[in-house]
Order: C-alpha cells, then sequence, then structure tokens
C-alpha cells in the first residue's frame, strides 16, 4: 500500500473563475506532506482535486494531470468513485453518519460496498479503531450512535471510517481546525502512525502543526484576490521553516504575511 | 506598556448601572410577552371548541361496538343504529391506494430536484410545476379526474378514480416537505460517504435518506391526513354507500366525509345528528392514530442515543 502522487501542470477552475494555477509537485509515499497558506489561496480545492473529490461542486473542473504512481486519475475512462476507494479523505468537521452505530460508522465504507461477512467487518472495525486510537475508548459502545462521541473522538471515528476501507492515499482538509488542543495531539500523534502505512497529505492553518507532523511542507499563495493561487514552494518540512527559498514563505511563516 | 498600565487606577470611581432592563424596554417586553400569550390563546380557542364539540357529542356512538363493525345498511335518518365500518374501510382504502402511488412519486421526485436536478432547467419546470398544484382546489383535481376517467376513457365512478384524484393533491404536499427534509441533510455527509468510494445511488439511499427519513414520515401522514378529509373527489368521482363495499374498482363506496355528508341534510332529527358527530369524530381519531404511528416508525428508525 502507499502510492506516489505526481502532479504535473494542475490549473482548477470553478466555471470561468480559475481557482488553483499550474501546480507541479511529488507526494512520496508513507509520509506526510503538510499544505500551508492563507486562507483563500486554493490549499483546500487542490486537495480535493487528488480524489476527484472537487466535482462534487456543479461547474468545477480540472486541467493538467495526477498521476497515482502509474496510473492517470483524470484519464478517460476513470470512475471517480474507483479513484475515492484508494484516496480516502477526511474533513474538517467530523461528519459521522447521524443514522448508524459506531460499528456501522466504520464499517459503512465496506458495507455500503457490498462486504456483508459479519467476521470480516467485525475484524476491520476492531482493526481500524485500533489504527484511529479510539478502540479504548468506544470497544465497550461500539452499538452507540456515532454522533454521540466528543468532538475528537468523532474525528478519530472519521479517521477510522476512512482507513477501513484500506486506501493507499489518506487527505485530510484541517482536520484538527474544530478540535482542542487535547484532541488535536490525538490526532497528530495518529498522523505519526498513519504514515507507516498510508501517503498522508494534511492542509492546516497551524504552522506548528504543519512543522509537527509532516515530512515535506507545500506553501500556496495568491498574488491578489480574485487572482489564482499558486504553489509558491515545496521542500523537506525543516528545510521550509528554517530557511526558505523563497521570501514569501518567510513572510508567512514569521508572521509578516499581508 | 508596563508603565502605562501600572499608571492607570484600579478603579477610576464611577459604578457601572448594571441593573438591568431601563423602564421602557421592561414595559415593552411585558407587551410582546402579553400579546404573544394572548395571540397563541386566542388561537387555541378554535382547537379546543371543535375537539370539545365534536368529542362530546360524538362520543357516545363511538363507545358501541356496532359502530365499528357495522355498515349503514337499512338504516335511515330517522332510525337509530347501523354503524361507520363502511365509511372507515372506505377512506382507509382510497387513502391508501392514493398514498402508494403519491408517496414513491413524491420522494422520487424530490430527490431528483435536490441530488439531480439542482439548477436545471429541468428541475426549475417540475418545481414551478409543484408550486401550482398545491395551489389546486380539490373540486377541480376531482373534474379533472371526471374528464378523464369517466368522459375520457368511459369508466365508472369508483373509489379508485377517487384515489388518483386525491393523488394530485397528496403528490405536492409530500413532494415539498420530503424535499425540505432532503435539503437539510448536510453536504458533508454525501461527501463523507464519497470519499467511502461509494456511489451517488448508495449514498441516497443509505445516507442521505435515512438521515431523513422522520421528516420524509411526517410529511407523507400530513398528506395522508390532508386527503382523508377531502369531500368534493368523493362527491364527484364516487357515490355514497351505506353497504359495505371493499373493492375499489367496483361501485359505490362509502366514506366519512361523505358519510357526514349523507347524514348532515337531516340534521334536525337526533340520530342522524349523532351519526355526524361520531363519523367527525371517528376521522379526527383516524388521523391522530395515523400520526402517532408515524412517530412510532420515525422512533424505530433511529438508533437510541443512551
Amino acid at each position: 500500500m502507499a502510492k506516489r502522487i505526481e502532479v504535473s501542470g494542475l490549473n482548477v477552475y470553478y466555471g470561468d473563475f480559475k481557482a488553483v494555477e499550474d501546480v507541479s509537485m511529488t507526494i512520496e509515499p508513507r509520509s506526510v506532506t503538510a499544505f500551508i497558506g492563507p486562507s483563500g489561496c486554493g490549499k483546500s480545492t487542490y486537495l480535493r482535486t487528488l480524489n476527484r473529490m472537487h466535482e462534487v461542486i456543479p461547474g468545477a473542473r480540472v486541467e493538467g494531470k495526477v498521476m497515482l504512481d502509474q496510473q492517470d486519475l483524470y484519464a478517460s475512462g476513470v470512475d471517480p468513485v474507483a479513484v475515492r476507494r484508494v484516496v480516502g479523505m477526511v474533513f474538517q468537521r467530523p461528519n459521522p453518519f447521524p443514522t448508524m452505530s459506531i460499528f456501522d460508522n466504520v464499517a459503512s465504507g465496506l458495507k455500503l460496498n457490498g462486504v456483508k461477512d459479519k467476521k470480516k467487518l467485525t475484524e476491520v472495525v476492531e482493526k481500524s479503531l485500533h489504527g484511529a486510537n479510539l478502540w479504548n475508548e468506544v470497544k465497550d459502545r461500539l452499538d452507540k450512535p456515532g454522533a454521540g462521541l466528543s468532538g475528537g473522538q468523532q474525528q478519530r471515528l472519521c479517521i477510522a471510517r476512512a482507513i477501513a476501507v484500506e486506501p493507499e492515499v489518506i487527505l485530510m482538509d484541517e482536520p484538527c481546525s474544530a478540535l482542542d488542543p487535547i484532541s488535536t495531539l490525538a490526532i497528530e500523534d495518529l498522523i505519526e502512525k498513519l504514515k507507516d502505512r498510508f501517503t498522508v497529505v494534511i492542509v492546516t492553518h497551524n504552522m506548528q502543526q504543519a512543522a509537527r507532523v509532516s515530512d515535506q511542507t507545500a506553501f500556496f499563495n495568491l498574488a491578489a484576490t480574485g487572482k489564482p493561487g499558486r504553489l509558491i514552494e515545496m521542500g523537506p518540512t525543516k528545510q521550509i521553516f528554517s530557511n526558505p527559498n523563497e521570501k514569501a514563505t518567510e513572510d508567512y511563516i514569521t508572521g509578516r504575511f499581508g | 506598556m508596563t508603565t502605562l498600565a501600572a499608571n492607570k487606577p484600579a478603579y477610576d470611581g464611577q459604578t457601572l448601572d448594571l441593573t438591568g432592563k431601563s423602564g421602557s424596554r421592561a414595559f415593552k417586553n411585558t407587551l410582546a410577552t402579553v400579546l404573544i400569550v394572548l395571540c397563541f390563546l386566542i388561537a387555541l380557542v378554535p382547537l379546543l371548541w371543535i375537539l370539545w364539540t365534536v368529542i362530546s357529542k360524538g362520543y357516545n356512538l363511538l363507545l358501541d361496538p356496532n359502530w365499528w363493525s357495522q355498515s349503514q345498511r337499512g338504516v335511515t335518518v330517522r332510525r337509530v343504529g347501523g354503524g361507520a365500518y363502511h365509511a372507515i374501510m372506505g377512506t382507509l382504502i382510497m387513502s391508501l391506494i392514493c398514498a402508494l402511488i403519491a408517496v414513491p412519486i413524491a420522494i422520487l421526485g424530490a430527490i431528483y430536484l435536490v441530488e439531480y436536478g439542482k439548477g436545471t432547467k429541468a428541475a426549475k419546470v417540475v418545481s414551478f410545476m409543484i408550486d401550482i398544484l398545491t395551489g389546486v382546489p380539490s373540486i377541480v383535481a376531482a373534474l379533472f379526474i371526471y374528464a378523464v376517467w369517466i368522459t375520457v376513457f368511459g369508466f365508472n365512478r369508483v373509489g379508485f378514480a377517487v384515489s388518483l384524484s386525491l393523488v394530485l393533491l397528496m403528490l405536492p404536499v409530500v413532494l415539498r416537505s420530503t424535499e425540505e427534509m432532503l435539503k437539510l441533510v448536510p453536504d458533508e455527509l454525501r461527501e463523507a460517504s464519497y470519499a467511502l468510494g461509494v456511489p451517488k445511488w448508495k449514498t441516497i439511499l443509505k445516507v442521505v435518506v435515512p438521515t431523513a427519513f422522520g421528516g420524509i414520515i411526517t410529511g407523507v401522514m400530513l398528506g395522508l391526513a390532508r386527503v382523508m378529509g377531502e369531500t368534493a373527489p368523493l362527491l364527484i368521482l364516487v357515490g355514497y354507500s351505506k353497504n359495505i363495499n371493499l373493492n375499489p374498482f367496483e361501485g359505490f363506496m362509502g366514506a366519512l366525509p361523505t358519510m357526514i355528508n349523507q347524514d348532515r341534510t337531516e340534521l334536525a332529527l337526533q340520530p342522524a345528528a349523532d351519526r355526524v358527530w361520531a363519523a367527525a369524530l371517528t376521522l379526527i381519531l383516524l388521523v391522530l392514530l395515523l400520526n402517532l404511528l408515524a412517530r412510532v416508525i420515525a422512533r424505530f428508525s433511529t438508533i437510541k442515543s443512551k
């Protein structure tokens, strides 16, 4: 598992509006890559193109190439549903299915795709909850609704749900922005653990978080309001935070932005 | 900075007035509260009045087991006796057939409007048509079905024709309420499902509709309650029969609204008047029962929180 993502010359549009311009990057397998940058610079938009989730919004389209190892995700004949089975996603706000129990939430990816074998489901649910550092907290109440957990637990439940389908890549869109510092720490520990098995990409507004959890950091910015967002630079996290090549990156990281 | 803060006195000697509402604001608050409570009570008056009248005048016959098991066959307006079984069954059969036709169309239509057609021209046209249909009086719906069913196709006046016209009345109610319920389901849930590699149709079936289920059921019951009390389609599309007829495709059929209408013409006679009130109460109870049933279904369809 875990695959390399290579993006070249990617433009993202919402209708006529160009939201992201000419992004090329390589995301290494079994590593954590962080996207940082000011609000509205297109990092979330760009993240959502990596599993073709942006297509959910009417009028959104993409130019360029996204290669998952040797396969182009945007080649004709590629089914976005199949793409999302290998590139999973965790969202900004925890979104467990309100009608389902904790067990069913974790099993939902498999169940909704037709797996009925009870034994296999039980195994996967336990393994995924262990994988999300949540097992000990919920093992006695797997039949209770997932929405009854705390915010931090819900987010780990969502991560368990995402890893239960054994994706190659996990995309996280500001997974801690709605959580308190302790829950954030729990998620960060988890991200550290996840990179043994998955390629992890995380969007964050918290620069300390990017510095703590990521191996590679990509800085996005936009020239002005209404202009498309661009990738300014990307490199090893240590280097980006200590000795960036671009002035804009340094300004942003040191808080002299805007 | 620190020196400035140190130089500042701890108190500036003035006491702030934190006692709350000033006189005029307190007065306005009281006035508004009184007005709102008054309006609520006024709105309650007709409701309680109707309930009290219907219950006090109608409960007597309902206690008689014959009311629930016998028809009005051979019972004239002057005579006591008989029951409402024929009318209860007629109402249930006609509204059930109506629901069987209207509910699937309404729910699928709402799913189309919310999940697939958003912003398209077709959706706008459908939505506009539904708005028009909402405003169609029941007698117009009945005459439309009369024109199609009897004038064009040459069929007889039967219960099924009533069901068809009730569909026209129930469809917009259920569709609109289902649409609103589906809109309330957050997009985040849809995206969460897509992110697991679940196709759109399955996301709708297994995530969106179950999340909105309680509200959809409530909408169906509201629609059903509306059509059960409709009288115009019954008068136009099926004759009132005092006999038990459970076949919606043949012969006249009794129904509670037309039973009320039948005996209403002789309201001066006590037996007829009693039956009118009892039939009215039965109809109210029927709607109440369906609402309770809906709540039970909605309750059991969600998992328990504790």
